[in-house]
Formats: C-alpha cells, structure tokens, sequence
C-alpha cells in the first residue's frame, strides 16, 4: 500500500506537484496522465526517493519514507519497488546480461549460477532473443527500453514504477509490453504506477487513472468514468489524445 | 553599479560555499560506505586498471623525457661552471623523487584518469544511470565512489614510483651516452647522496594528490548537470582544478614534510 499525502515539489520558482493526496491499493494498476513537462516523472520520483519532496508524506507500507533521514531505510523500502525509465538509463559499460542481472545481485539471494537462466527468461518476456553479451551502445532505442524492462522486472518486486513505458516503441512492441504490465498484476498481484502521456494506454490497462495538470490531480476515477469526465483539462487532453468517450480512436 | 559588482560577488560565494558543503557530504557518504559494508572488488580492480595501468604509457614518456632534459641541461650547466658534468644523476634524482615523478604523474594522471572519471559518473548522471543503481538496490557511492578513491590512492603512488625509476632512466642514457658519464659514477652519485626520506617525501605527497584528484573528478561527476554540454563543462572544470590544485598542494605539504623532517 502506498499512501501520498500532501506532496508538494518545487523546482525554483515553479511548483510542480501541489497538494498531492492519492492511496494506491495492492493489486491496483494506477496510471497518471498529462502533457509531456508537467511533473509527472518528478511525481513517480518522489515515489521512491529518488527526488525528495519539500513537503508532504509517502508512506510505504507502514514506513515514511519522504522524512527518513536513513539511507539503510530507503534502501530497504526501495528493495520491494521495480522502476523503468523513460530512456532506459541502462549501464553503458555493461552487457545485456550484466544489466538484468543487476538487481538480483544486490536484491535477492539467488545463486549466479542462475542469473544466465533468469536473464534469458525475462528478456523473452519483453521478446527479446541472443541479445545477452551486447552493450547497450549496440540496441535500439525500443530494444533498450525492453532490456530496461526486463532488468526492473527481474527481481520481481513487489511494486514497479513505469516512466513512460510505450515512448519509442512501435506498434507491436507497445501491445507487448501492454501484456506484460497487465499481466505483471494479473498473475502476481504487482503493484503498479504508470506514467504516461498515452491516453489510450493508460485507460486499456489501469484500474484507476488521474489527470495531472497544474501540479494537481484534476480528476482520479476508474478508465469509465475517467472518459466520461467533464473536467475541461481531462477533456482537452481527450480530444489530443484523439479519444472518443467510448475509448475509441477518431481522427 | 557597485551594489551589482557585490551581488555576483555574493553569489560566486555563496556558490562555493554550496559546493564546499556538498563535496564534504559526499566524503563523509564514502567514509561511511568504505567501513560499512564490503568492498566492491570486481569494480575497484576494473578501476585501478582504468587508472594506473592505461595511465603507464603516457606516465613513462612524460618521465623518461623529463629526466632525459633534467640531465641535459643540468649536465651542461655544471660543464660551464665546472668545466666537468658533475652530480647529474644526484640532481637528476633529486628532481624526480622529490618532485617533477609526484607532480608530473599526478597531473598526468588528473587530466587522463581525472577526465575519464568525471565524463563516465558524469554521463551515469545525465542519463539517470545513478537513479537506476538507487532502484536496484545499491548506493552510487558505494558502487561507484569507494572503487574509484581506493584506485586512485593504490595507483598514483606506484605510477609515481614507476615514473621516478624510468626518469632516473632516461637522465642515465643521457648522461652517459651525451655528457660522457660512467654509470657506475652515476649510479654512485644517485646512492652516495640520495636517503630514503627524499623518497618517501615524494611518495607521500602522492597520497595527497590521489585523494584530491578522486574528490574533484568524483564530485564534478555526481554535479553534473544538462545533458552532453553538462558533461564537457565538468569534465573540464574536474581537470582544470585539480591540476591547478596539485600544484598548490605541492607547495603547502612540501613545506610541512621539510618541517617534518622528510
């Protein structure tokens, strides 16, 4: 269970989460939404700690941890959460294996012996194939993005954090990975939070979506009701998107 | 006019002042990763490679010409005074224990190793690859850091070692094969005159040096900001001031090991 209360951010001058109070449940597929540069990767980073809020509280099971002082705390918290990033931000001196097997090294105790095995299985998950002894410097730019997949899912953590995880993929790639998030919750009960500009995305998969805009949530609901809201930001955003209130796509 | 002039001048402090503060957090954060948990070995081998090894090339001919115009001109100097090429290799000894192995290894090794540390976290930084170590259960100073402070405190004490041995070298080959001095004279002048306190004053000055060139080649790194340009400008900077810094330092420990004894 996460639990956000009060979250404020700012950079400078501009402010750009306010008064942000959300719970995400077990289980929950929760996805935020809004314009490219609008606060929703610094949300998702104050999540996990990676940005530390000015004010306001993130309780992860039981343990606050935007007040924490200890590093051994965060590191703990931090253990259960699986995280994606926008460009991928694999380690360029490291090979595909290298990579996925990272975090099973420093989060779990499985023996190395085993680590060729996983890696190969997660990185067929994200349909990937022989990729294991390249460098990052020789993948594309969705096979990347794929790799980095595998790598936050290898641990299987308990929540993953999605920083838009369709950017950059082609049309395939991105129903791939749609099944996988869904499935990561579907058959062990991941917790997930997505961030994504994709409206459609975001309404085919989640069980809750908000709308962040003016560093506020202007609208959380179910996809049903998300579509049906008459909030004029969600709305616009809507009409962006190219989305129908049926969901589907018009031109 | 006035009140502008003192405002930047503020803020130029005010900047150091922050940057002062976040270098000392980020000493303290290695101590406390150094003794807290183990070492990362595989990384500090990969980094004392990076460091010393592929520093030996460039170490050894900055060093081996060194000592080679030490003994040229020192050579000619005592042939006018003296109508004879004495205690060159006492001199050129001297010279590359004392100070030119420490200094010119260690700004040889700030501007090679110095860089490539600052680019390689800088680039992590950018590209949010020290994030990703966060969420991958390990602390970028730990993985990162630690490797690199114990690289640079084992390596640039033996390049400097290495780059006195290959000075006194290149000064031999020409005082012998140009002034027209014997080795064993050479060899007896550098024995004769030479104590073990000349050469640790000069391996010890290493220590400081590598501690110096780490904390700025790692800091600069972790405070990059702005993308490839961000990288340049520190890694730029990284080099800048630690060469600029060892040769302060050298002054200032120089002056306490004279007043120490060594």
């Amino acid at each position: 269970m996460i639990e956000i209360s009060k979250l404020n951010m700012a950079f400078g001058e501009k402010i750009v989460l306010k008064d942000i109070s959300v719970g995400i449940k077990e289980g929950e597929l929760f996805s935020v939404i809004g314009p490219s540069g609008i606060g929703k990767s610094t949300f998702i980073k104050c999540v996990i700690r990676l940005l530390t809020p000015d004010s306001g509280s993130i309780v992860v099971d039981g343990q606050d941890i935007a007040s924490t002082k200890s590093e051994f705390t965060l590191a703990r918290v931090r253990r259960s959460f699986g995280y994606l990033f926008q460009e991928g931000a694999l380690f360029d001196s490291l090979s595909v294996l290298e990579n996925v097997s990272f975090g099973l090294r420093y989060l779990t105790d499985i023996p190395r012996s085993e680590y060729p095995r996983i890696v190969k299985e997660k990185l067929a998950l994200v349909g990937l194939k022989g990729v294991e002894q390249l460098k990052p410097a020789e993948l594309s730019v969705g096979m990347k993005k794929r790799v980095s997949l595998a790598r936050s899912i290898a641990a299987e953590p308990k929540y993953i954090l999605y920083d838009e995880p369709t950017t950059g993929l082609d049309p395939v790639t991105t129903g791939m990975v749609k099944d996988l998030i869904t499935d990561m919750r579907a058959k062990l009960g991941v917790t997930s939070i997505v961030v994504t500009h994709d409206m459609k995305l975001a309404l085919d998969i989640s069980s809750r979506v908000a709308m962040l805009y003016g560093g506020a949530f202007v609208e959380v609901s179910e996809p049903a009701a998300f579509r049906n809201s008459e909030n004029k930001a969600v709305r616009e955003f809507m009409e962006i998107s190219h989305l129908s209130r049926d969901g589907r796509r018009h031109i | 006019m006035k009140s502008l002039g003192l405002e930047t001048l503020g803020r130029r402090f005010m900047d150091l002042a922050e940057m002062l503060g976040a270098a000392a957090l980020m000493l303290k954060s290695v101590v406390f990763w150094l003794f807290r948990s183990g070492l990362e070995t595989g990384e500090v081998v990969k980094q004392a490679v990076k460091i010393g090894v592929d520093s030996i090339t460039v170490t050894a001919l900055t060093s081996f010409f060194t000592g080679m115009v030490l003994a040229l001109q020192m050579g000619h100097s005592m042939k006018n005074l003296f109508n004879e090429p004495m205690y060159v290799g006492t001199m050129v000894a001297f010279s590359m224990l004392k100070e030119l192995g420490p200094v010119l290894t260690s700004i040889v090794v700030a501007g090679r190793a110095g860089a490539v540390v600052t680019a390689e976290i800088g680039t992590m930084k950018v590209t949010e690859q020290i994030d990703a170590l966060y969420t991958l259960g390990t602390n970028p100073t730990r993985y990162l850091l630690v490797p690199r402070y114990i690289a640079f405190m084992v390596m640039l004490p033996l390049l400097t070692v290495f780059a006195d041995f290959i000075g006194v070298l290149g000064g031999c080959l020409v005082a012998v094969m140009k002034l027209g001095v014997p080795v064993t004279v050479y060899k007896s002048d550098i024995l004769t005159y030479l104590t073990i306190s000349d050469f640790m004053h000069g391996v010890l000055k290493t220590y400081f040096f590598a501690f110096m060139i780490a904390t700025v080649s790692c800091y600069k790194g972790m405070a990059t900001k702005g993308g490839a340009e961000g990288v340049g400008k520190s890694t730029t900077e990284a080099v800048v001031i630690s060469m600029v810094l060892v040769m302060v330092l050298d002054y200032f420990i120089s002056a306490a090991l004279v007043a120490v004894g060594i």
